[in-house]
């Protein structure tokens, strides 16, 4: 029996499968075709300070193997969550993690002071990387300066595991998640999605009210895969890997690449149950190898 | 009804004209679609993979052998792909999707069913379900011209219906605006069709305090409520429209 457990900062995984946030929701919605307790854990939407409309419609296009969004973190705020979600949530036996986003630094440090005193949210996602809002998001994301002054913060007001989501829109991606490690986070994920644009040639103009927005799916794999195993290389503290998994084939490419865990993002859309599969892959593929733990893999090349 | 990832078998592919194709679904597990609620949707995995995310067809049908229809439209590259299935091919669904129609009416309650284009696909399963509730439904069902009225056999089978072309070759010349089915009365008008039909139907029954709904067709991704993508601004901030609708009571919309 392959031990599928990984560790990212304190937080113990029963297995490297977490879902991206903002493609899995709250998770119940996904009830009806994921035993959610057979996740390693799934990553909440991004969660504000003050609740957040998001931006107009239309706010997605697919493109050829992929597809772009602008919602703009639309979310009821981290009040909502803690009031109304929460509860909801510790029925399940996975790990919670909340995404966290904000305008200022000070908003970023709220919002973890906030979900501070919840037991069973044993990490936050720190999200530096939004391409979708005016302020803050990616804006911290872009520079090593701003990524280490978000971290710094954070790290002070949250004691728990803190990930920090890192942009692919940047030169070095590893100079960012070295910065980040330096001032304190306990692991990085990446990547967020890519920022591009799509014109709709016969209107003469742009499919998302936005003009441009995040491309992710199958489309940004190969970068993904890229980052990671670059940021993998250049940081001692664990690796998540995301961007266009599909399958199970796809999170070992990961992992090889130098994953300690993954995350299931736009496959959610194609195929509710994904994740069920992409678990049930991992494993065959690992027991057709004769791997007997899965840690054993991360970042072989 | 718990929503479920069904795979589901062609049995009759009929092409209506060049752009449509009406499928007849049965599921390969011997299971039947009758739990669908008027005006749910599926949303339709395109088979071939050169298209990346499902599109969200509505429910035209639920036949008496429970078998799920489905009237598509080719408009890109993912439907063009469906319009061109066979009887035999099969079809990787999740199912049911979004709220419906309003359906509890007194028996006698006078309802209309407007439908433009391809809008009139849920019109037939709403219209055949409300008259076995006893209420007294009419169809009034737009197109450019007469042979571009889809289905309108099965249509006349179940209730009187009111045509609209542009061309005037059936029913009254005109938009579905001038018709005069809409100057009766009615307890109910439910819409389906392109934005600025629905729009302007909305107008008149706004105008004539006449209640509405209108079933949005905005673009979609996961079809759950997860992605956020499909959102309609409504009294209540942004809603999606995969699972707050498709079906909106205009009351709720800035329109």
């Amino acid at each position: 029996m392959v031990n599928l457990g990984v560790k990212i900062g304190q937080l113990e995984l029963k297995n490297p499968v977490l879902t991206a946030s903002g493609t899995f929701g709250y998770g119940v919605e996904f009830a009806d075709f994921v035993d959610l307790n057979r996740l390693g854990g799934f990553i909440v939407k991004g969660t504000t300070l003050e609740p957040r409309e998001g931006n107009d419609y239309p706010r997605m296009v697919e493109t050829p193997s992929g597809m772009l969004n602008a919602v703009g973190l639309q979310n009821k705020g981290v009040d909502y969550f803690i009031d109304h979600i929460y509860e909801n949530l510790l029925q399940y036996d996975s790990e919670i993690i909340v995404n966290v986003s904000g305008k200022s630094i000070d908003d970023y440090v709220e919002v973890a002071r906030r979900l501070q005193p919840l037991d069973r949210i044993r990490a936050i996602e720190v999200n530096i990387s939004c391409p979708n809002v005016k302020q803050g998001g990616m804006a911290f994301g872009t520079t090593t300066d701003g990524a280490a002054a978000v971290t710094a913060a954070v790290r002070h007001a949250w004691d728990k595991t803190l990930i920090v989501k890192l942009s692919p829109n940047v030169t070095s991606i590893a100079d960012i998640a070295r910065a980040v490690e330096a001032e304190g986070a306990d692991a990085v994920s990446l990547i967020n999605t890519l920022m591009g644009m799509a014109i709709d040639i016969e209107r003469q103009r742009p499919y998302l009210s936005t003009t441009t927005g995040g491309l992710s799916g199958p489309a940004v794999k190969p970068v993904a895969v890229r980052m990671v195993w670059q940021v993998a290389h250049a940081v001692k503290i664990p690796v998540i890997g995301l961007g266009g998994i599909m399958s199970g084939a796809d999170a070992i490419e990961f992992m090889l690449a130098g994953a300690r865990a993954v995350q299931i993002g736009t496959a959610n859309f194609v195929d509710p149950a994904a994740t069920m599969k992409i678990l049930d892959d991992i494993t065959a593929y690992c027991n057709r190898h004769n791997i007997a733990d899965i840690n054993d893999l991360v970042g072989l090349v | 009804m718990k929503k479920e990832i069904v795979i589901a078998r062609v049995d009759e592919a009929c092409r209506l004209n060049g752009l449509y194709t009406l499928l007849k679904l049965s599921r390969t597990d011997g299971g039947s679609f009758a739990g669908t609620r008027p005006g749910q949707f599926v949303e339709v995995q395109v088979p071939g993979g050169e298209t990346l995310l499902r599109r969200p067809i509505s429910v035209n049908n639920v036949d008496e052998a429970g078998r799920l229809w489905l009237l598509v439209r080719k408009a890109g590259r993912g439907t063009a792909r469906l319009v061109e299935m066979t009887a035999g091919d099969s079809l990787n669904i999740v199912t049911p999707l979004g709220n419906g129609f309003t359906v509890d009416f007194a028996p006698g309650s006078r309802v209309l069913l407007a439908g433009g284009g391809v809008g009139v696909a849920p019109m037939l399963y709403l219209g055949k379900y409300l008259k076995d509730k006893g209420v007294d439904v009419e169809f009034l069902l737009a197109a450019r011209s007469k042979g571009d009225l889809l289905e309108l056999e099965e249509f006349e089978k179940i209730a009187p219906v009111n045509i609209s072309t542009d061309d005037g070759s059936a029913g009254e010349p005109g938009l579905i605006t001038a018709n005069s089915a809409l100057g009766r009365d009615w307890d109910m008008v439910c819409v389906c069709g392109p934005a600025p039909m629905m729009r302007a139907v909305a107008d008149i029954c706004r105008r004539r305090d006449i209640e509405c709904e209108v079933s949005l067709e905005n673009m979609m991704a996961c079809g759950v409520g997860a992605c956020l993508c499909c959102v309609e601004k409504t009294v209540k901030g942004n809603v999606c429209v995969c699972t707050e609708g498709p079906v909106f009571n205009i009351k709720q919309l800035t329109w």
